[in-house]
């Protein structure tokens, strides 16, 4: 701002006006007769095409969302999008689940379907059916409804839910998120109000888990802090907790009233087992402690844009529960009133009936073996061409994702020389990957590897 | 323990209650003349075609789908506006209504820090705690008079005048929520003269275009009228009712800019507001939407049922009014009800006579005496003008 003195906190909405006017004005080349200072920017006048937003800059893309964006613009036959974590199949084409289309048949054919506004806390079955999926059918805290679940727009909607009702009603307003962690974790907590911290997690000089620094840190936290845990299949790194671990933080996280706060998106994706996959949350639950855990069914049932996901909150009475959701319903009314029905509905039609469930559980598991399988094959393609450097995390870790360990410099080599699309901190998606792009990707790490530092 | 939301919160009372006469006058939903939930034809007929085609679910982006933001904004100024054929306006798909409320809320509270939303008085209960919620201040203007059960236009110039210069100023473009009261076309031009006086900024809340007079063009010509005079203004739209879509949650936010390059960035912000929020739009309603105005055939088929719903309205309306003035020998002057326009209707019952409504005639309405005629039948309109009557006279 040249030649203006306007301090900004006691601008007017005038002031500002004025400001963006002469900063306009000291750019433009326009004849300055046609220019009055007074001139309202609202006012229809076709002199300066003034504009009141002037001041809103252009954000840059988000950084994840934005490989995509990226991807699409490149002309290359050869292009491979390793950004988003959005599940192909071995063609590199989008999958809707066959149980998924034929659920969504019975629903578009069943002529007593309405859309009515579901409640504030959405589709109750399928808030009793994601519930019993997370915590296990036979929980107790469900049996001694203790767990009030309101359905989400996925697993942003539930984090973003989550967090601003703690920012409200608990007592901590810290967050402490892994390093690194989903890179829009901090946005959702920040602007929900709280106060974001991190520990430790990522030991890059193994390229696994820094569990002394994980110990360390939640240690050293405040008491009542709130604690974000990935559930399973870390993002983006890959590097989960084993069970023995698992047990250790919770004894760690409840010895100091940490309040975890799980994000779970991939149940069912990272081992192919969707108990397996609860684990972490059930261990936590059993100890009949609270907790908070926020479901996605974007992965797991390839309902990406529908956005379907579930807010759970682990109460330790009943009565807490009932205000607790009392509450959920007054953060989530004036943000959207009530949440979108379509992708509830395909998931409650799937949970409801055994058979669906099975065949789900069967699709699921031949997404997850098939990343396994992606896994292995490019693990074998680095040995293959004596690429430098220990690949065995690629192996080790779960999940859609591979922290590979290349840096930005190397990313930026792979993106410009062999048109490969992953996020700057060297995470790529597994899902995107097909047998006939492995060797391909291998060739790029090769060199990225040995021609960029 | 919080309280049950005030509006929400009657259709479960009126759900507990198993009386044979029960009315359900709260929520603004459309019912047919069997009081049943409507479906559109040209809404199973898409989500047919949907089906069908086998679109895949992959994340929208950001902003949502770009065929629906193209034609929803299309539909809202007209295909051939100068603002659309400039690139002015900033759609991003939001999550119906209060979604897109929320998202021009949350820019406003961003990008002009101190600035205050003036509202009707009174308004939707739900915008204010969308504007708290949001951080961003509100104060009201004069807008129902309860004297006529009309507009108290003087009130409404002046509280709009009185207002600090870039002032946000809420509008309904059409059939007024709850009042049902609309400015006639000659006030919109004198609100938008203060306006552009007091380099306010309009925005305008649509939830109802083509359903209050039945012509989406008529219900859009507030909007327009502002956006012909080159002012930038914002526009939240809902498809929940003219749909029928209300629980697919489809809307959008509209941001009229003086220039393409200044859209593209309140876009970009808006974006940036979203993803935090709930990272991308739900696909379906969008859809349903792109697939309904972007085809002729379906899009004509959707203005006859829209006239159709719109009719019923106004059919009911009359057969209230009625029943009113032939029930009731007190002289009271019911006209009210046929000048208001769209779902609701604001009767002018108190609290306390609302209450009565509730507890002896088992009708359900939200305590401000906003009715909504979309929920009533005609086969119900003297059982309800019986129970205004006798609240109106017999509670005070």
């Amino acid at each position: 701002m040249h030649g203006v003195n306007v301090s900004q906190s006691s601008s007017s909405p005038a002031d500002r006006r004025l400001s963006a006017l002469v900063r306009h004005l000291e750019g433009s080349s326009m004849d300055s007769a046609n220019h009055s200072i007074a001139a309202a920017p609202t006012s229809g006048s076709t002199g300066a095409r003034i504009s009141v937003f002037d001041h809103v800059v252009r954000a840059p893309e988000d950084p994840i969302l934005g490989v995509t964006v990226a991807y699409n613009k490149d002309p290359s036959p050869a292009k491979l999008n390793l950004g988003v974590g959005a599940y192909r199949t071995e063609e590199g084409k989008p999958l809707v689940l066959n149980v998924v289309r034929r659920a969504e048949q019975m629903l578009v054919n069943d002529s007593s379907r309405v859309k009515e506004y579901l409640p504030i806390v959405g589709l109750a079955d399928f808030n009793k059916l994601s519930a019993k999926l997370i915590l296990g059918a036979d929980s107790p805290a469900i049996q001694e409804n203790r767990v009030t679940t309101v359905q989400c727009l996925s697993g942003t909607g539930s984090l973003r839910v989550g967090a601003e009702f703690l920012a409200r009603h608990y007592h901590q307003h810290t967050i402490y998120i892994p390093l690194p962690t989903w890179g829009n974790h901090t946005k959702v907590f920040g602007l929900a109000g709280l106060s974001v911290k991190t520990y430790r997690y990522y030991d890059p000089a193994t390229r696994g888990l820094n569990f002394e620094g994980l110990l360390e840190d939640l240690r050293s936290a405040p008491s009542g802090a709130i604690v974000l845990l990935h559930a399973c299949a870390h993002n983006p790194t890959g590097v989960d907790p084993t069970t023995h671990q698992w047990e250790q933080i919770r004894q760690l996280m409840r010895s100091k009233a940490l309040l975890p706060f799980f994000d779970s998106a991939y149940q069912g994706f990272a081992s192919g087992n969707l108990d397996a996959d609860a684990e972490s949350v059930r261990m936590f639950v059993r100890d009949g402690g609270e907790c908070l855990v926020a479901q996605s069914f974007a992965k797991n049932m390839g309902l990406y844009g529908e956005r379907v996901g579930a807010l759970s909150i682990v109460c330790r009475t009943a009565d807490v529960a009932g205000r607790v959701e009392s509450q959920l319903k007054l953060v989530i009314r004036p943000m959207y009133s009530n949440p979108p029905i379509h992708g509830a509905s395909i998931v409650s039609t799937i949970l409801k009936d055994r058979t669906m469930f099975q065949e789900w559980t069967i699709e699921l598991k031949a997404m997850a073996d098939r990343i396994i399988s992606m896994r292995q094959q490019l693990f074998d393609a680095l040995r293959g061409r004596g690429t430098p450097g220990d690949w065995s995390h690629i192996i080790k870790q779960i999940g859609m994702f591979t922290f590979t360990g290349l840096n930005s410099e190397q990313v930026a080599f792979m993106r410009n020389e062999y048109h490969i699309y992953m996020t700057s901190d060297g995470r790529i998606s597994m899902a995107g990957l097909s047998s006939r792009t492995v060797p391909h990707l291998a060739d790029a790490i090769h060199a990225a590897v040995t021609r960029v530092a | 323990m919080a309280p049950p939301d005030p509006i929400l919160g009657v259709s479960e009372a009126f759900k507990a209650d198993d009386h044979e006469m029960k009315l359900n006058l709260g929520v603004g939903a459309y019912r047919t003349e069997d009081l049943q939930p409507y479906v559109l034809n040209v809404v199973k007929k898409a989500e047919n075609l949907m089906l069908e085609r086998g679109d895949n679910k992959e994340y929208l982006p950001i902003e949502g789908l770009a065929a629906f933001n193209k034609v929803t904004a299309e539909l809202l100024f007209g295909a051939d506006n100068a603002v659309i054929q400039e690139q002015r306006v900033a759609t991003v798909q939001g999550l119906s209504g209060t979604g897109s409320l929320r998202l021009a809320a949350a820019l406003i509270e961003r990008y002009f820090p101190g600035s205050k939303v003036l509202i009707s008085s009174p308004t939707w209960g739900n915008h204010k705690n969308i504007f708290n919620d949001a951080g961003v201040p509100w104060s009201e203007y004069r807008y129902y008079d309860p004297k006529t059960v009309g507009l108290d236009f003087d009130g409404m110039i002046a509280d709009i005048k009185a207002a600090p210069e870039g002032t946000f100023v809420l509008l309904h473009g059409c059939a007024h929520n709850p009042t049902g009261i609309d400015p006639t076309p000659e006030q919109w031009e004198r609100i938008a003269d203060v306006i552009q006086e007091k380099s306010h900024i309009p925005f305008f809340d649509v939830a109802y275009q083509g359903f209050a007079s039945g012509s989406l063009d008529k219900d859009a010509s507030s909007v327009r009228l502002f956006a012909a005079r080159g002012m930038e203004l914002l526009i939240a739209q809902s498809y929940s009712k003219n749909l029928g879509l209300y629980a697919e949650r489809i809307g959008a936010i509209n941001v009229v800019c003086s220039t393409s390059e200044v859209a593209k960035g309140v876009k970009s912000q808006l974006k940036r507001i979203a993803r935090p929020m709930y990272s991308n739009p739900p696909i379906h309603g969008a859809r349903i939407v792109a697939n309904v105005v972007g085809n002729s055939d379906l899009f004509n088929e959707w203005k006859e049922e829209m006239e159709l719903m719109a009719g019923r309205i106004m059919s009911v309306r009359k057969k209230l009014y009625d029943s009113l003035s032939a029930k009731d020998n007190s002289g009271k002057d019911w006209s009210f009800i046929l000048k208001q326009i769209g779902m609701f209707s604001f009767t002018g019952l108190n609290k306390a006579q609302t209450e009565n409504m509730t507890s002896k005639w088992h009708v359900y309405m939200t305590k401000d005496g906003r009715i909504s005629l979309a929920g009533l039948s005609s086969a119900k309109c003297e059982y309800l003008a019986d129970a205004i009557i006798d609240s109106f006279h017999n509670v005070s």
